[in-house]
């Protein structure tokens, strides 16, 4: 049955890298112009009707950032795992907010946490998590949080350990360079 | 609910200059919001005609920090992604592991995981009890349910080293085997739940006032379920039946008889009664756990890696795990180094806690507010992870 289903997808989408995962999982890659007409077979066609999550991977070293689509057919207990593949320098995405209602609060997500923008997709540049931020989406690989936190929040010491002894006769005979005698 | 409706994200926008409307914050800091988040609402007089919710204030980076630390640190982490209920995420985070090693492990490590996730499912149920109790204004069950909770927790402490974040399941099995005379005073724990849960079915769900309130609220139509990605009790409420124990058995799930729960009205007293009973069908999945479980055998494969020199090789994988809220997910991707590279947690709340709250706050009285939040049993932490 699902052999049937990626065949079809074969056919239609061209979608590539298929690799079955555990029983019940499925991963495969499909072209970014091709993948919300897919999704939307797969909801309308194939009972894929549950999405799981939108999320995204940044592989900077090829200059893509991977979206990722989980799909969940209850039918037939199968998840489809659709990568789509971004150029990094300019991540644009059909939005799939007509497609599940959730779908937009992901995408809004994605916005702030990648830079990956979803045009035409409800309330994509209001904030999410992030208030008044106006860096690097932090999720990117080259955004470095310790360089952040260390501008933004300052040095601070960290604690001193002292010899209980020689603190103590400082502290109690300091008259006397710290000497009990 | 029409189709176009089920989509609808604010398409009016309302006239606030007009003076006929006021806006009101419900959180961060509120007793009646469920964790560190807000709703803004916009009331006419005292109904809701908008609600936006506002997350962000626990953020805490956890998947950005878990691309920067080594596999075993990561177990510090995820805990704390549900606070009330971190077992799902020590579990789902190991076994994404597993899967990715191809690790196999032993039966009696998976009856322990059994258990250790029941017993997780019992405290989190009761303390859920309480704050739905509370929301309504009966302040009396909360005192006994988190009393009751406590006993649950000194059995985690018995059985793990920790009360509230276990760090008990890693990969390859669990941490250690169960001390001596656990079963007895576990199931002294299970009678003294039973007791109480025929109490609070007494005080809270025949109370007049908890009924009248709570039913007809934030009712849930079954055509919404898809599009919202409605998981869990909030589903079953509405009759869907789908509870991942059952259609996709994980763990010892298969071996254990129980029947999934559904409800028929989809309102805050349905769910509210759907989720009594599936605290108790938890004490009945306790019980047969703990007599059913080997005694004795390995609770470890034999080969444990070298955690601090530990790579996992290239791969992805999903794993999920029905948890108090519904399908509680973890997709990981490694590229074979000593970090993972990407690790993406899929928390029931990010869409009952958003969305759905959302559309199924318009319309209820600013009074009701605090119960319908709690009736969609949601968690802040895994919205923002």
């Amino acid at each position: 049955m699902i052999d049937t289903l990626l065949q079809q997808l074969e056919q239609r989408f061209a979608i590539s890298n298929i690799n079955q995962g555990r029983k019940g999982l499925t991963n495969c890659h499909v072209d970014k112009d091709k993948a919300e007409s897919m999704l939307r077979e797969l909801r309308d066609k194939h009972d894929y009707v549950h999405l799981s999550f939108i999320t995204a991977i940044d592989w900077i070293e090829d200059n893509i950032f991977t979206l990722v689509y989980m799909l969940h057919n209850f039918e037939q207990n199968h998840s489809l795992s659709i990568h789509v593949d971004l150029d990094r320098d300019n991540p644009v995405m059909e939005s799939i907010h007509n497609l599940w209602a959730q779908g937009w609060t992901y995408q809004r997500e994605l916005k702030e946490m990648y830079g990956i923008d979803f045009p035409g997709s409800p309330r994509v540049d209001e904030e999410f998590c992030l208030e008044g931020w106006d860096q690097m989406p932090p999720m990117r690989r080259d955004f470095d949080t310790v360089t952040y936190s260390e501008q933004q929040f300052g040095h601070r010491d960290g604690r001193s350990t002292e010899d209980p002894r020689e603190y103590m006769r400082e502290n109690l005979y300091p008259e006397r360079g710290g000497d009990a005698k | 609910m029409s189709q176009e409706n089920i989509f609808d994200t604010k398409a009016n926008p309302i006239d606030m200059d007009s003076g006929k409307y006021v806006r009101v914050w419900q959180g961060p800091q509120h007793p009646g919001i469920t964790g560190n988040m807000a709703v803004e609402l916009i009331l006419d007089g005292d109904t809701i005609i908008d609600c936006t919710t506002h997350v962000g204030y626990l953020h805490r980076g956890f998947e950005k920090l878990m691309e920067g630390r080594s596999y075993i640190q990561n177990f510090t982490v995820v805990c704390r992604i549900a606070v009330p209920e971190p077992a799902f995420n020590e579990y789902l985070y190991a076994k994404a592991i597993e899967e990715i090693c191809g690790m196999e492990i032993p039966e009696r490590a998976d009856w322990i995981r059994t258990l250790n996730l029941e017993m997780m499912r019992l405290a989190s149920f009761l303390m859920w009890i309480g704050g739905m109790s509370g929301a309504f204004g009966l302040y009396t069950v909360p005192n006994w349910t988190i009393a009751c909770r406590d006993y649950v927790l000194d059995l985690f402490e018995e059985m793990t080293g920790g009360r509230i974040y276990h760090m008990y399941m890693v990969p390859g099995g669990v941490r250690g085997p169960l001390p001596d005379g656990f079963e007895q005073r576990a199931l002294k724990v299970m009678d003294i739940t039973d007791k109480l849960l025929d109490q609070v079915e007494k005080a809270m769900y025949n109370n007049t006032v908890f009924k009248s309130r709570s039913k007809g609220l934030g009712v849930i139509p079954k055509e919404m379920v898809d599009p919202y990605g409605i998981v869990g009790p909030n589903a079953r409420s509405a009759g869907v039946k789908r509870d991942l124990r059952k259609d996709e058995p994980y763990l010892m799930y298969d071996q254990l008889d129980f029947d999934m729960i559904t409800g028929t009205d989809s309102d805050a007293y349905d769910r509210a009664m759907l989720r009594l009973l599936e605290t108790r069908q938890s004490v009945d999945l306790i019980r047969q756990c703990l007599k059913r479980m080997p005694t004795d055998g390995a609770f470890q494969i034999k080969d444990m890696p070298n955690v601090l020199h530990w790579k996992v090789p290239k791969g992805e994988t999903y794993v999920k795990a029905e948890c108090t809220r519904g399908e509680y997910g973890y997709y990981m991707v490694s590229d074979g180094t000593e970090q993972v590279r990407r690790v993406h947690v899929r928390g029931p709340s990010y869409t009952h806690a958003i969305a759905v709250m959302e559309k199924l706050a318009v319309g209820t009285n600013i009074a009701d507010i605090a119960g319908l939040m709690v009736s969609l049993h949601t968690y802040p932490p895994e919205v923002e992870r």
